[in-house]
């Protein structure tokens, strides 16, 4: 038999072709219209310039968009999820084709005709079964095992819109399979299901000899799949499946300073003179970030490894885009606009995104390095808490600290003058501090926790031992250092950071050296990173492989004594400045040494709790250090050496070991010293 | 409602090797950072959450040479509306009856309904000064006050004595309260803060616009004559008690006992 054409059955009296032109316009219309409403937002919102570097962009759209590089990192659900993404993308032709065909019967999109089409055809059928068992499987493993990531805490109603679009999509491969079925039925070939799985399958189902049955289903079938279609689509933008639309954007505007902290606000001169410093509302975010919260697909990636989500703290970043988003969807309504009663209102930063949340991030990536569409969370944290500075809400342990580097330069609240104090234990050697206009190869920055703290001098101290073992010509500006300002900014001090490193920018322009050299990751960062002129800077990591590399140094194996070792990768070394593999060199070549990697590693490293000022930081909320979990992780494997190259990572793992009682059963040590005492 | 703060500026000694002078009437100070007295942070704190409240209008005294402009303008940034640092070079090495004389000569001469001040400062820790200027002005005080709530023309206030215990009392306005530590969480203050109350004159005063003796001020009006200054001398070397967490704090309940500080 031949099978009815949807363009040749009217519906209700009314030509089909006419039909299909209503529904495609008002879809279409009102698809628009809520995409203009929430696009109307970002307008609102703070400037960001984010169309610099086209080619990398589109590099990164490319590999993290189109190509989903990071959605293997958790690989069963990774897996799903690209077959669903390649599956969209190929019956993305199919749907445009279906919308043709209700005008003309015999539609097709350009080139796809005679054997391309028929190669099409039994490809998008393949796609529909692929399809349809991803779906099965993904509503059949949120079902039954409720995987912890996708929970979403104190908000109510968001998991079922997962079920809403898996039940949608699955609902448009089975109303394609019943329209193709049937006419599959229909034609009377039977030989050529290999071809056509879905269609074989559904035809199944189907009587033979029943035109009247057929037609019905050919035709019911191609408006249940489209109306099915136009639903899905205006779905998205009013629900967590955003993502479909704005994630590719979202990955193609990502960020590409990697280490740095945005200003205040991009394009203003003079900052200081704003009437308001930091995010207090929606609007204050820019444009990008609240692309963001459209687009975070709330699969609880970033808070699965958000160092402090595990420990207890009040903080899951997850949560932050979630609860802005319905934030934005609830202010920035699509239809009614008649603005609501501010005052009796949650605020949205202090009230739905509490203080609690804000100060409990260590700023140490994992989140970002984590997400699958490049969503920020470092940047919206330290504005908010630019906010909060500005108001003066600040949590009490961290005002001191903050305070001592107004005055003295350092959180320590020591005196300046005692910043080279340490130079003086050295007995072998002395270490030049370097006058204006003198020259020496390397400026060591030692910054404050060299200087002052006294378990970190011993890193110092190596490191000086270090260079002028290997005859370097090294000095440091004693006095004359600040501290650095990395967390001073990442708290949100901006001010302050300015003071301080526009002070250590003066006293590096009035000396000549040819790099600095730091052994702390967090001064390493901001020098590099931020500091608004620039100077060649280098981690200790990277010159003591410069000089294993050169071989004007030996290492022997005497003081690891055939313990096995690991290696902690420090958030601002690794995830931040994507140092990674220096450090395990120079670890590798220690003649025999027994070196395991942690099952978290890499860009998948466990932050300690931070450094800096964060040392200061008291938080209440917490059951467990996040230090402590740590050094079980390093025991997991067996590790009886953590070696880091970080001195806070060194602090809180040491602080750890003793907490948790595995004095004498592990060490922490910095590689600094490791290679220190190891050193032919 | 007028509130007046006073506020000390201290020499920071915590972090510092201390020397004592060769007077052996003081410590070197010439090397010491100074800062506003902890305990003032939160009176300044009080008064403007005070007018946070209720309205009103906070003034900032402090007796200090001109570097203490920062402190005074860290206070225009917590919340007060004006600030006078009173000094002359007469000023110098006064004790607390003199400071006491010359802000009660300042403060007599202005509304004020609630004057706050720390109750101890951190550099010698008299605590003398909150007493004096209230008798000097003729007004109640308490002092070690961690409550205040002022209403209408009365303040209530909780007091914290020995052994936990809080005591409630009442008095009429005008009066001085000397803080305790922790009443309030003082605000933080960002260099942006600071910067924003840049352009607000803070006067300087002398002896002559208070109005006040030279001869009762400074050096030739204290009452207090300090008669040596000195180091304490060098006790038994302290016992460092090792071994792991356990041992050493048995060790330690064990001296303790000994020495019957436990029973
Ligand atoms: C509960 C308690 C416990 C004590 N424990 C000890 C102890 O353990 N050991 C011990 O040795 N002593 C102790 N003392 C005694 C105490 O340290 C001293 O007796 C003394 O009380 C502190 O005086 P001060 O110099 O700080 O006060 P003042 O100098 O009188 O300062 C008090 C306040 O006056 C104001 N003020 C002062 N100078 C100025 C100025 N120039 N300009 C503007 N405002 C100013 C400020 O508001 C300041 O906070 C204790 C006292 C009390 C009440
Ligand atoms: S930066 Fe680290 S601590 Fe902060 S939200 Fe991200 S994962 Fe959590
Ligand atoms: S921010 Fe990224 S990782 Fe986190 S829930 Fe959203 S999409 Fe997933």
């Amino acid at each position: 038999m031949n099978i009815l054409n949807p363009a040749d059955a009217p519906i209700l009296g009314a030509p089909a072709p006419a039909i299909a032109f209503i529904v495609l316009f008002l879809s279409v219309a009102c698809f628009c219209f809520v995409m203009f409403r929430r696009m109307d937002v970002l307008r609102k919102a703070a400037p960001d310039p984010r169309f610099s570097n086209i080619p990398n962009r589109l590099l990164c759209a490319l590999m993290y968009g189109f190509g989903q590089w990071r959605q293997p990192r958790y690989l069963g659900a990774g897996v799903l999820h690209i077959l669903l993404f390649a599956g969209f993308m190929i019956l993305s032709l199919r749907s445009l084709t279906l919308i043709g065909r209700g005008f003309t019967p015999t539609f097709h999109l350009p080139l796809l005709t005679g054997s391309a089409a028929f190669a099409y055809d039994s490809l998008k059928d393949y796609t529909v079964i692929v399809v349809l068992a991803v779906c099965v499987i993904a509503i059949a493993r949120r079902a039954v095992f409720h995987p912890k990531r996708y929970d979403h805490p104190g908000t109510a109603g968001h998991e079922y819109e997962a079920y809403i679009i898996l039940g949608l999509v699955s609902a448009l491969m089975i109303t394609d399979m019943i329209h193709d079925g049937s006419a599959y039925r229909a034609s009377g070939v039977s030989g050529e299901y290999q071809w056509f799985p879905a269609a074989a399958l559904a035809s199944v189902f189907m009587p033979r000899n029943d035109p009247a049955t057929l037609n019905f289903l050919h035709v019911g079938g191609y408006w249940a799949h489209i109306l099915f279609f136009f639903g899905l689509l205006n779905y998205l933008p009013v629900s967590k499946h955003f993502h479909v639309i704005t994630a590719i954007p979202n990955v193609f505007f990502s960020n590409l300073n990697k280490g740095t902290i945005k200003p205040v606000r991009y394009g203003t001169v003079d900052w200081m003179e704003l009437d308001q410093c930091g995010v207090s509302d929606l609007t204050g975010f820019t444009w990008k970030h609240i692309l963001d919260f459209y687009s975070c697909a709330d699969c609880g990636r970033c808070s699965d490894n958000c160092p402090a989500n595990t420990v207890g703290r009040a903080l899951s970043p997850k949560m932050i885009s979630v609860k802005a988003r319905d934030y934005a969807y609830e202010h920035f309504p699509v239809f009614d606009k008649t603005s609501k009663d501010s005052e009796h209102e949650k605020r949205l930063v202090g009230d739905i995104i509490t203080e609690q949340e804000i100060w409990a991030c260590t700023t140490c990536g994992a989140c970002e390095a984590e997400c699958p569409i490049f969503i920020e969370y470092i940047d919206k944290i330290v504005d908010m808490r630019r906010y909060l500075i500005d108001r003066g809400e600040v949590p009490q342990s961290l005002q001191k600290p903050l305070q001592q580097i107004k005055k003295k330069g350092n959180a320590y609240g020591a005196m300046k003058s005692k910043r080279a104090a340490w130079t003086k234990d050295l007995e072998d050697f002395q270490v030049r501090t370097l006058a204006e206009d003198e020259h020496s190869d390397l400026l060591f920055f030692v910054d404050s926790c060299g200087s002052f703290d006294p378990r970190i001098q011993e890193i110092t101290k190596s490191f000086a031992r270090i260079m002028a073992r290997n005859n370097l010509d090294f000095a440091i500006l004693g006095q004359e250092e600040s501290d650095s300002g990395n967390e001073v900014r990442r708290l949100g001090e901006e001010g302050l950071f300015e003071q301080v490193s526009g002070r250590n920018i003066e006293a590096f322009k009035a000396r000549n050296f040819d790099e600095i050299v730091a052994f702390d990751p967090h001064a390493f960062n901001t020098i590099k990173n931020e500091y608004p002129e620039h100077f060649n800077v280098i981690h200790s990591s990277q010159l003591i492989h410069r000089l294993l590399s050169r071989r004007t140094m030996s290492l022997n194996a005497g003081y690891l004594g055939g313990r096995v070792v690991t290696y902690h990768d420090p958030c601002y070394l690794g995830r931040h400045n994507g140092i990674y593999e220096e450090p395990r060199r120079v670890l590798k070549s220690i003649p025999g040494i027994q070196y395991q990697e942690m099952t978290r590693s890499f860009s998948r490293s466990f932050c300690c709790s931070g450094g800096g000022l964060l040392l200061w930081y008291e938080n209440e909320e917490e059951k467990e250090r996040m230090g402590e979990r740590r050094v079980k992780m390093a025991m997991e494997i067996g590790a009886q050496v953590i070696v880091t190259a970080c001195p806070f990572c060194l602090i809180n793992i040491e602080d750890a070991i003793k907490t948790t009682g595995n004095e004498g059963k592990i060490e922490v040590i910095d590689l600094v010293e490791l290679i220190d005492r190891s050193m032919s | 409602m007028n509130i007046i703060v006073c506020m000390k500026w201290t020499p920071d000694t915590s972090e510092a090797d201390l020397t004592v002078s060769t007077t052996a009437k003081d410590i070197k100070k010439d090397d010491l950072d100074y800062d506003m007295n902890d305990w003032d942070r939160f009176a300044i704190e009080e008064a403007a959450q005070i007018k946070e409240k209720i309205g009103g209008k906070v003034t900032v005294i402090s007796l200090a040479p001109e570097e203490s402009e920062d402190m005074l303008r860290e206070c225009l940034a917590r919340g007060a509306d004006e600030a006078f640092q009173i000094w002359s070079d007469q000023m110098e090495d006064g004790d607390g009856f003199t400071t006491a004389s010359v802000l009660s000569e300042f403060i007599k001469g202005r509304p004020h309904d609630l004057i706050l001040t720390g109750t101890l400062a951190e550099d010698d820790g008299a605590g003398q000064l909150g007493g004096m200027l209230a008798a000097m002005l003729d007004i109640p005080s308490a002092t070690l006050v961690s409550r205040i709530e002022v209403n209408d023309q009365k303040v209530s206030f909780v007091r914290e004595l020995e052994g936990g215990l809080y005591e409630s009392m009442e008095m009429d306005l005008p009066c001085l309260i000397a803080v305790a530590t922790g009443l309030n969480e003082p605000r933080f203050v960002s260099i942006r803060a600071v910067r924003k109350v840049a352009s607000i004159e803070i006067p300087n005063l002398g002896i002559d616009d208070i109005g006040i003796d030279a001869g009762k001020v400074g050096r030739s009006g204290s009452r207090v004559e300090i008669e040596q200054v000195s180091l304490p001398p060098e006790g038994e070397g302290a016992e460092i008690i090792k071994g792991k967490a356990e041992e050493a704090a048995a060790r330690l309940a064990e001296i303790l006992k000994e020495k019957g500080a436990i029973g």
